[in-house]
């Protein structure tokens, strides 16, 4: 059955993969890309990296309105959010309006987690979308004094962007280590010293009890009493998929966070649906498992798939890769890639108690699963073809010791 | 095909070179290092690598 209309609910990264991968792969029919925001797919990493100096950055825009429009052949529908799916009828609800599709990507993201009780305060900040990143940019560039709520990747960046401008910053963590579900407790540490070394005051193990102010916040409560003077909160607690609207589309959403489950080849199991990037939960024969990931390079890889996918169910392929993320924080360069597996985690670089470089591998079973690296962008991408390839523990240790060798 | 790389949008995150490790490798200052012209038979590995670069640093170009 040949297809004529593509719809792509969601205009970031993995939308806009979506639909170029479409041209690309010679499809000529009708393609409507829905975004919620106003502005058009904007790249989001240097939101909370580059975006944040303090020269004046331009926004990361990916392409300009008319390659969308006339090189792409895209109808634009931003601004306005879908908030329903019918999968009987083929059809997407935004606004008013009812979209006819019969090849469908879905790849509305996640939304960031709000701290109760504060939203209604200003200064108060998630860091999710180019407004978010505009008002913080803001208020950094004024001198707010800066507590930050969660020492995840997001949260530390913008400690690290605080101190480059010299801010006094305070970073509150609820769990005793920050990271852990990310790379482990021994890894976690040792991105949190990174704090400690660059003059962020980083607490573990307090929450924040209630955030205070007149109309704009003034000050933080801590869960141990504590009382934190602060112009700029932003909260980096994490994200959850943004698939409410789904909620009565007869999709299967995975009891826990509500991400939309897919089998391997990213279909949502009705008929032209297909899912990509943060909201997407498949199977990734990889690693043999169900996984959802929040990271750039997957977000990109699976927009693009989904929608060949879509458009070609009888050819579809699935979706495998070795996850990878990084993150840039006070001049140093954190990447990981594969999965944190607990079985063993061994440094064979570096000591996590020292700070600078760093290369830890983490084993499951017998096969290395995951890598960690601190400015280690020389080796990180060796270990992903690594793991790639199932390389044994044993085989993974010895490639180890033969860098070591050479480095030194 | 010939590869050519921006300097001024790499920061060597390296995803290249974990999609095509025959062409791109980061060396031991952090850099990309790459082989001008595309081997036979990694064309689409290396156009992976080129539309996976977050900093869109790569293009392929007639040679």
């Amino acid at each position: 059955m040949s297809r004529e209309n593509l719809v792509v609910v969601g205009a970031s990264l993995a939308g806009l993969r979506a639909v170029e991968a479409a041209r690309k792969a010679g499809f000529r029919g009708a393609i409507t890309l829905v975004g919620a925001e106003e502005h058009l797919p904007y790249d989001r990493p240097p939101l909370s990296k580059s975006f944040l100096d303090d020269r004046d950055p331009e926004p990361p825009v990916f392409r300009t309105e008319s390659v969308l429009r006339d090189d792409l052949g895209v109808e634009l529908s931003l601004g306005t959010p879908a908030t329903g799916l019918d999968v009987a009828g083929k059809q997407v609800r935004v606004g008013e309006r009812c979209l006819d599709y019969d090849a469908l990507v879905i790849a509305t993201g996640a939304t960031a987690r709000t701290l109760p009780g504060s939203q209604h305060l200003a200064g108060v900040h998630t860091v999710r979308t180019l407004d978010d990143a505009v008002a913080v940019r803001k208020a950094l560039d004024a001198g707010a004094r800066t507590l930050v709520v969660g020492a995840g990747f997001i949260g530390s960046e913008i400690a690290s962007g605080a101190r480059a401008r010299g801010l006094d910053v305070t970073v509150v963590e609820a769990q005793a280590t920050p990271l852990v579900r990310a790379v482990g407790e021994v890894m976690g540490s040792a991105c949190s010293r990174l704090h400690h070394d660059n003059g962020t005051d980083l607490r573990c193990g307090v929450g924040v009890q209630r955030v205070e102010g007149d109309g704009r916040v003034e000050r933080v409560v801590l869960s141990d009493g504590s009382v934190i003077d602060a112009e700029l909160v932003v909260v980096g607690i994490g994200a959850t998929p943004a698939t409410d609207w789904l909620r009565d589309s007869g999709l299967t959403l995975d009891s826990l966070d509500n991400g939309v489950v897919c089998d391997e080849t990213l279909c949502t199991g009705a008929e032209g649906v297909y899912a990509a990037g943060d909201v997407a939960r498949w199977h990734n024969p990889v690693f043999e498992r169900a996984m959802r990931l929040e990271h750039w390079t997957s977000a990109a890889e699976q927009g693009a798939l989904a929608a060949r996918n879509a458009l070609d169910p009888a050819a579809a392929t699935p979706y495998r890769t070795v996850p990878y993320f990084w993150s840039d924080v006070y001049g140093s360069r954190i990447q990981f890639v594969g999965v944190p597996a607990s079985d063993e985690v061994r440094v064979v670089e570096g000591d996590p108690d020292r700070g600078g470089r760093i290369v830890a591998l983490y084993r499951e079973g017998d096969r290395l699963a995951g890598a960690l690296t601190i400015n280690g962008q020389n080796v990180i991408m060796k270990y992903r073809g690594l793991i790639t390839k199932a390389t044994s523990w044993p085989d993974a240790l010895a490639f180890a010791e033969q860098r070591r060798a050479v480095a030194t | 095909m010939r590869i050519t790389v921006d300097r001024n949008k790499c920061t060597g995150l390296g995803i290249c070179e974990s999609l095509a490790p025959d062409v791109f490798e980061i060396n031991d200052d952090g850099e990309l290092v790459l082989t001008a012209e595309v081997p036979d038979g990694q064309l689409d590995d290396v156009e992976a690598a080129v539309s996976g670069c977050p900093t869109e640093a790569l293009r392929l170009e007639q040679s």
